[in-house]
């Protein structure tokens, strides 16, 4: 027995760690059928690693004081040395860590990842969303520029509309009567501890969850229906390492390419990753005169400004975010893949997407009349697709799904 | 010990007693961390009155100040102004300002101490954005109608030069009128409505 050989024996003794790397890396099977939707998991792991480190480094820089906050992220722009690469790689992480989750989700609608028995593995996942927004709201108020101040004012307002208690709210969560420094710094707080923490919790119980269950596949069928008689292991399963290890490596390595031509060509992405207005030192008297959330974020908020009633929008906008929550027991069809879905589907599917992204550019855009009837509409189809999803995922023609993957 | 039996039933009792006390103790620990996120006495204090002087204040202008860290307008209305704000009555939601939104004293038909002079809290009763002041009659991008006033950046409400709001905007109510009293005729005192002195 090798020297290495004796010591991992002794770890494994005192500690599981061969049999930890064989359930969750060298004897996990995953179904062989991956197709390049699932790049966006590891992707977004590997975001949330960068932005962690980047974040503590940023923090080893800037002032969570109102009077120095701004000008501590110029500092850090132009005095410290790399800075601006630290900065640019954080900000832009935020943007990715929402690109690559947005087409995370899209591969379980298409897929139907969330179904049956991994509804958990979809309710953690949407924990997971919710955190990491309320990470990046706070996050984006820290620069303490125009919009940081003022999209802060409008998110925290939203909970003055609750009937009762709102405005007591409100003032609890400002610490004060405006957004002010007891909110930047009890946001930095946050920001860098306490949702980090939620955020890596979450990881791992919707991996736990995922690596209990097994994965889903582009087929939508269960792979542990077919195993071997002998070694028991599922017949189109392949082993996570090093077969989809080598694989997500080929993924982050483009992901990599396109972030860095980001942080180095385009790291404002032309005002959508950071707002021209940002450049702007906070002023609490004077609201800038367009004000619009991240790209993220602008979705909801045109589903906001779409109701005209302050508490109704508050509602229908906290509804368009729970009710994805419900999807699994929304979804009624005898199939899980969009392979094997009817038009029914597929047409719902469709038209959600491009109201979703219609909704995005709406939230980015001015209010006239046109914008506003438009992002009704919009908002509609919308919930449209989750509450009548019972009805159409019913009564849709479905294709026989195969007993095999088919690759 | 080990011949004895064991008694279900006091186990339960004491582990219901033990949870109950825990749980009464983790929640009242928990008071004090959320109380330390209300308001400091410091923010408290910091919402003391504040002087404008408008003896500089040319007619149809508006003067921004600070107050408890809020925007504060007054504005030195024109008689042409004054005389367009009754025709907005049938636009508004709350033309007579019915709701509690300024102190009984401006509950008026100019939301005013004086008619020429505005003071109100320049924060969108909808989500706190901070509304443009817009007092060009029929402004291009608000139609020919528009009286004049104010228009929110953030989700368009909007309100008339007695920021007075209109019907079928997001924003539920008037904007807010604080306390304040004239020291003299130049001199406005934000905050404070006492008498005397």
């Amino acid at each position: 027995m090798s020297t290495m050989q004796k010591f991992v024996g002794w770890i494994d003794e005192r500690f599981p760690l061969t049999a930890n790397w064989k359930t969750h890396l060298s004897e996990y099977y995953a179904p062989k059928n991956f197709n390049f939707w699932y790049f966006f998991g590891s992707l977004a792991l590997l975001v949330l690693v960068m932005q962690i480190v980047t974040g503590i480094f940023l923090t080893m820089n800037y002032k969570p004081d109102a009077a120095l906050a701004f000008m501590s992220v110029e500092y850090i722009m132009r005095d410290v040395d790399w800075g601006w690469l630290i900065r640019y790689m954080h900000s832009t992480g935020a943007s990715m860590f929402f690109v690559v989750v947005y087409l995370h989700m899209f591969r379980g609608l298409m897929y139907g990842s969330y179904r049956k028995p991994r509804e958990l593995i979809w309710v953690f996942g949407m924990f997971l969303y919710l955190a990491l927004m309320a990470e990046a709201f706070m996050g984006y108020l820290l620069p303490w520029g125009q919009m940081s101040y003022w999209g802060a004012q409008v998110i925290i307002s939203l909970f003055g509309a609750i009937p009762v208690i709102g405005n007591d709210l409100s003032l609890w969560i400002r610490g004060d009567f405006v957004v002010s420094d007891a909110t930047l710094n009890r946001f930095f707080a946050f920001h860098v501890i306490a949702l980090p923490l939620v955020l890596v919790g979450l990881v791992a119980a919707h991996i736990i969850a995922l690596h209990e269950v097994g994965s889903n596949n582009p087929d939508g069928i269960e792979i542990k229906k077919h195993k071997d008689p002998v070694t028991h292991i599922p017949l189109d399963g392949i082993p996570f390492h090093p077969y989809y290890t080598v694989k997500d490596i080929m993924g982050v390595v483009v992901f990599l390419m396109i972030f860095s031509a980001i942080v180095f060509f385009a790291p404002t992405f032309g005002g959508w990753f950071i707002e021209a207005n940002n450049f702007i030192p906070a002023n609490p008297l004077k609201t800038p005169p367009h004000i619009e959330p991240v790209w993220y974020f602008t979705p909801f908020y045109a589903i906001l400004r779409a109701v005209p009633d302050k508490f109704l929008g508050v509602v229908a906008m906290g509804a368009s975010v729970v009710i994805m929550f419900f999807l699994p027991w929304l979804d009624r069809s005898k199939v899980k893949s969009i392979r094997y879905r009817g038009t029914l589907y597929k047409s719902f599917l469709t038209v959600f997407v491009i109201s979703f992204i219609a909704l995005g550019y709406l939230g980015t855009q001015g209010v006239t009349v046109l914008t506003t009837n438009l992002a009704r509409g919009f908002s509609v189809i919308y919930f449209a697709f989750f509450l009548l999803m019972p009805w159409y995922t019913k009564i849709d023609k479905t294709k026989p799904e195969p007993e095999r993957v088919t690759g | 010990m080990s011949n004895q039996q064991v008694d279900r039933s006091k186990r339960r009792f004491l582990i219901a007693a033990t949870t109950a006390v825990g749980g009464v103790a983790g929640v009242a620990v928990m008071v004090p961390f959320v109380m330390s996120m209300l308001p400091s006495e410091r923010a408290k204090a910091a919402g003391a009155p504040v002087d404008v002087d408008i003896s500089k204040l040319e007619s149809g202008m508006l003067l921004a100040v600070a107050w408890q860290g809020k925007p504060v307008w007054v504005v030195n209305r024109t008689k042409e102004m004054l005389a367009r704000l009754p025709k907005n009555d049938s636009f508004l939601l709350d033309p007579k300002s019915e709701q509690p939104q300024q102190p009984e004293y401006c509950k008026n038909e100019w939301r005013s101490i004086k008619p020429e002079f505005l003071v109100v809290v320049g924060i969108c009763t909808h989500l706190g954005c901070s509304p443009t002041f817009r007092k060009e009659v029929g402004a291009a991008d608000l139609g020919a109608d528009w009286p004049g006033g104010w228009l929110c950046p953030c989700h368009g409400s909007k309100y008339d030069l007695a920021a007075r709001v209109f019907k079928d905007v997001p924003a539920p109510l008037n904007m807010d009128i604080p306390p304040y009293k004239f020291v003299n005729d130049n001199l406005i005192l934000v905050g404070d409505d006492s008498k005397g002195a």
